[in-house]
């Protein structure tokens, strides 16, 4: 079973977003995404400073024999990246939540949050997507 | 053991190499040193070559029921008639007027290839299937240019098509739209309905499919791109199963690439090369890349840009890869018409025969209710809930039984699938073997599923690490 | 058979193409020969074109290629084996291409090489998209493109790129000495490029200033594309080195003189090398070393996310068939030779050609067209029509060189003649009476 924390809110294309106490959002992909794409090799990282709107695709993970698009949860500036990525994709098999992380953005409005789905809207996401 | 791990400073075979000359070059112009390339004698390059070659599975060696690739056995006499001295050393900027018996095999094959496809025109020059592709999308977008058209900017591709076919589109300037396959595995026409307008610069089709059926509704798609304004191409990587008995140009298509590495008797040497000529019908042939042969009083010649002006140009330094063109040549001209027929009628024939002897076995076909082409879907989605074994594993397990795998996952839309190709050359007792091999393995997955999750056990190398390959490449040997 | 699968003839198996569709006549093609019968006729087909000594060059080069190599390339193993999907499978394969890829960097300096791409010319299309793609500090879509390359190879990047909204601007030559004045270069460079092809040799045979090219180049931060002669470079310096340690981004070009047959001008073999931090801009396949599960020595397909079977639309490049062949080939020829093989090969290619010149100078009305060096082919100027001279040495059996009034129509009656290590003296002796007679009976 897939690991999805309560405190989290959600995208349909599998992006976590935490809102953290400066106002900026870390986004990642989930343990259900990472768990369906296998052993990640690769994250093509945006770059700091880039705007993009959201539903933009912003950034890359690669497997062995897939690549996957990350879509912009909200609209907004991408003001840190992680870069232990570069070296260590495979942070984010680990603790896709924690040390897996993959971008921060300052969002243009921070109410965007709430079109986002919760932990038990995302379940349901998955469920239907396994059924 | 790399090669690089024989060198020895001074190792060298003496007969191989040039007088050594003095050097009049200023110094500062030179290399520092010779290349630190291996220092070898002949029999070390030919031992290690020799053993890394029979690390491979090939034709010559093993079934290789590879789906989509048409993995047939190619009559040795092709090769060694394409590869005569007078074709051989014959240097690509010799005159025309000293080249007519290699131009008459090239203009001979346009012509037969136009026969065998009902288009036009043909042209040779392409050096693979996407490089045909290429050249059609090409084409597309100068034919509608030239109407000045030049809102056309999208193409179709079904959602089951090679990956060339969109990327093709891309690097010929368009953008490119998935279109669904229905569940009987036909595309789906009213999302094709809903797709097409007054952007549609055309369609991009396999026939038979990717997914190893053929497209039933063929001729209503091409009105329907054709009715939008647009135009549709026809990807040969499938032409084996329909030689002879319907062609692409009564099917409705514009333009279309042949595989002469999968249809036409040239082995795939690893990778290639291949060769992808490029037919058109009436309306796209003024575009056809350039050179083609022509024939005129004089004999023979070029045809240039200055006889087909509206030519999307030249893709290819000179003729395209002549000496795969010879090599298709002289297979049709040992088959002639009716060997021709015999090849579709005895790959089609392989096909259903081996998916017959897999459903017998309890295999499951992805399309139940339909004909298998030259090749053919099963899943081995059941196989996967009843024992944790999945289509990779099975692979791998064909492998330790002496058979190269089929196609693996691929087309995305049928889960855990195969698409088998037996292709025309294989004998009935081949396939028997290959079914009875997957009846054995699937025994092997109900009861020893490890044995399968950690094949191949008799290979030269156990399953490899890709993804290590790919985290920490590893790309070049370096000199300590 | 057909009763297993349950069909009363083969006609049935074909019953879901529609009627309408099926062809109702048969194809008309000649009739089937046996293979004695089409053995005979390419005999005759294949001598019925006179033998001439050949002198042209243009990108293909009549080099010895040891028995071995197509000895070994030729083995079914090798041949008949598709691209290496399954890796345990095609463990030879993929080890030829590793060792393939390490060989091209050794011999260019550069950190990696693909697996080939088509020829000479896709291959420089593609190193200007690439170059497009990998320089992230341009938004520029110009690149710079000498006319002293292969006037072929400019087409079909023009074919290939154009579509793609890339603008291909003409770098001119010297027309003094045929080669790239670095200033020039540094002023175009200057107005917002995205790359720049520098080619060593050029398509005269002339060796390019390739360090003040590339130190020219450096300032505008557009991306250096060095186009190559592999073989030139186990004598001359290889790009990985040009303008100091920096060298190129990306060197590519023709592998043909590796080992490849002339063959009326393919199958050749393209090779693209770059930088390692353009890596996952590169189009085509890469093989990398890895392990097996048991942790022994084994090679796999790798950063394939680049390519068109995953990535489809957003692939780097279409390309999937490659010249797989032709660079197996290329490295038992690169093994059997070495590097002193290879760079005497080009040292006595060089010298032939020094000597080819002299000779065919010493005919009243032919001298050099440009002053500087070559490497083993250059442009000489004719007291006549280059056509009408290449049509009457034919008649003396020899395939004089390549008319550039055509492609070069400002060079005036210029020819461009080459001498690999394989013309002796005796056939530069040859040439020079043949051309001599020539000349004589002109005028």
């Amino acid at each position: 079973m897939s690991n999805v924390p309560e405190d989290l809110r959600y995208t349909e294309s599998h992006e976590w977003v935490a809102l953290q106490e400066d106002g900026t959002v870390r986004v990642g992909i989930t343990d259900y995404a990472q768990q369906q794409l296998g052993d990640l090799v690769y994250v093509e990282l945006p770059e700091v400073g880039q705007n993009f709107v959201s539903g933009a695709e912003c950034a890359v993970v690669e497997s062995v024999k897939s690549a996957s698009d990350l879509y912009m949860p909200v609209s907004g500036e991408i003001v840190s990246v992680n870069e232990e990525l570069a070296d260590s994709p495979e942070l984010i098999n680990q603790d896709p939540y924690g040390q897996g992380w993959i971008f921060e953005v300052q969002p243009t409005d921070p109410g965007e949050l709430d079109g986002l789905l919760d932990a038990d809207g995302y379940r349901e996401l998955i469920e239907g997507e396994a059924g | 053991m790399l090669i690089f791990n024989h060198s020895r400073p001074g190792r060298r075979t003496a007969a191989h190499l040039a007088p050594e000359v003095p050097i009049d070059l200023p110094a500062g112009l030179l290399r520092d040193g010779d290349p630190p390339l291996p220092q070898v004698s002949e029999l070390q390059v030919v031992r290690h070559y020799t053993r890394l070659s029979q690390k491979n599975f090939s034709i010559d060696t093993h079934f290789y029921p590879l789906g989509s690739c048409t993995m047939k056995y190619n009559p040795k006499v092709c090769g060694q008639l394409a590869l005569l001295p007078g074709f051989q050393t014959r240097h690509p900027e010799r005159p025309a007027r000293f080249s007519q018996g290699f131009l008459a095999c090239l203009c001979e094959l346009q012509g037969m290839l136009a026969e065998i496809t009902g288009m036009k025109e043909v042209a040779l020059s392409p050096m693979a299937g996407a490089q045909g592709e290429l050249a059609g999308m090409l084409m597309f977008r100068a034919y509608h240019h030239a109407r000045d058209d030049r809102e056309r900017r999208e193409v179709l591709v079904p959602d089951a098509a090679h990956g060339t076919n969109p990327a093709s589109a891309v690097m010929a300037g368009f953008q490119v739209r998935e279109i669904p396959t229905d569940r009987h595995g036909d595309v789906d026409l009213d999302a094709l309905r809903r797709a097409v307008g007054p952007h549609t610069a055309g369609i991009m089709l396999t026939n038979p499919s990717t997914l190893g059926v053929f497209e039933r509704h063929i001729a209503e798609i091409n009105g329907i791109v054709h009715a939008a304004g647009g135009l549709s191409y026809y990807d040969g990587a499938n032409l084996n199963a329909i030689l002879g008995r319907v062609r692409p140009g009564e099917m409705g298509f514009d333009v279309m690439h042949l595989n002469l590495h999968k249809t036409f008797a040239t082995p795939h040497g690893g990778g290639g090369p291949g060769a992808g000529p490029v037919a058109a019908g009436e309306r796209l042939a003024p575009f056809l890349p350039v050179p083609m042969v022509g024939r005129g009083e004089s004999g023979y010649d070029w045809l240039v840009e200055r006889h087909r002006p509206q030519s999307i140009g030249r893709l290819t330094t000179w003729a395209g890869n002549a000496a795969v063109l010879l090599r298709a040549y002289v297979y049709l001209r040992i088959l002639g018409a009716e060997g021709l027929g015999r090849v579709a009628d005895h790959a089609v024939l392989n096909a259903n025969y081996l998916l017959a002897a897999l459903k017998e076995r309890g295999f499951t076909p992805a399309f139940p209710d339909r004909r298998a082409t030259h090749e053919f879907l099963i899943t081995l989605k059941p196989e996967l809930e009843q024992t944790g074994v999945n289509a990779r594993d099975f692979a791998k397990r064909l492998l330790d039984y002496g058979f190269h795998a089929p196609t693996t996952y691929f087309p995305l839309l049928v889960p855990e699938c195969f698409l088998i190709e037996p292709t025309e050359t294989e004998s009935r007792e081949e396939l028997d073997a290959f079914a009875e091999a997957m009846h054995l393995i699937r025994r092997e997955a109900q009861h020893n599923p490890e044995k399968l999750h950690t094949a191949p056990h008799k290979l030269p190398v156990r399953r490899v690490d890709e993804v290590r390959a790919a985290r920490e490449p590893d790309l070049a040997w370096r000199p300590r | 058979m057909l009763a297993r699968i349950g069909v009363a003839s083969i006609d049935e198996l074909f019953d879901e193409i529609p009627a309408g569709l099926r062809s109702d006549r048969p194809l008309q093609l000649p009739p089937a020969m046996n293979e004695a019968a089409v053995s005979r006729l390419m005999l005759e087909r294949s001598l019925g074109d006179t033998p001439l000594l050949c002198f042209a060059g243009g990108g293909a080069y009549e080099h010895h290629v040891p028995a071995t190599v197509w000895e070994l390339a030729g083995r079914g193993e090798f041949y008949t084996a598709y691209t290496p999907y399954q890796a345990e499978a095609s463990q030879g394969t993929m080890q030829v291409i590793y060792e393939y890829q390490s060989m091209m960097c050794q011999l260019l300096a550069m950190e990696v090489s693909n697996a080939s791409l088509y020829d000479g010319a896709t291959a420089l299309a593609e190193a200007i998209l690439m170059a497009v793609r990998a320089n992230r500090r341009s938004r520029s879509r110009r690149v710079l493109l000498p006319r002293n390359i292969h006037p072929v190879y400019r087409q079909v990047a023009r074919t290939l790129v154009t579509a793609q909204e890339l603008e291909l601007v003409e770098v001119p030559f010297d027309p003094a000495t045929g080669l790239l004045d670095p200033q020039t270069v540094a002023a175009m460079a200057g107005e917002e490029c995205a790359a720049v092809v520098i080619p060593q040799p050029d398509y005269f045979g002339g060796i390019e200033p390739v360090d003040e090219l590339v130190r020219a180049v450096a300032p505008s931060g557009a991306l250096v594309v060095g186009l190559v002669n592999p073989l030139a470079m186990a004598l001359l310096r290889p790009p990985g080195q040009w303008g100091g340690a920096e060298g190129v981004d990306i060197a590519c070009g023709e592998a043909q003189s590796l080992g490849l047959p002339l063959s009326s001008g393919g199958p050749y073999l393209g090779f693209l090398c770059c930088r390692e931090r353009h890596v996952r801009q590169m189009p085509g396949r890469l093989v990398g070393r890895t392990v097996d599960d048991e942790g022994q020595p084994a090679f796999a397909l790798t950063l394939q996310a680049r390519e068109q079977h995953i990535r489809r639309s957003r692939a780097t490049s279409n390309i999937c068939t490659n010249q797989g062949l032709m660079m197996t080939a290329a490295t038992i020829h690169m093994a059997l030779m070495g590097g002193a093989g290879l760079r005497r090969a080009a040292a006595a290619s060089h010298r032939a050609t020094v000597e080819l010149v002299e000779a065919l100078t010493s005919l009243p009305g032919v001298e050099p067209l440009f002053d500087r060096l070559f490497f083993h082919e250059t442009v000489l100027r004719l007291p006549l029509p280059p056509a009408r001279v290449l049509e009457a040495l034919e008649g003396h059996g020899i395939l004089g060189g390549i008319d550039l009034s055509r492609a070069y129509p400002e060079l005036g009656d210029a020819l461009l003649v080459c001498a690999t290590e394989l013309r002796t003296g005796e056939d530069i002796e040859s040439y020079r009476c043949a051309l001599g007679r020539v000349l004589e009976q002109a005028a």
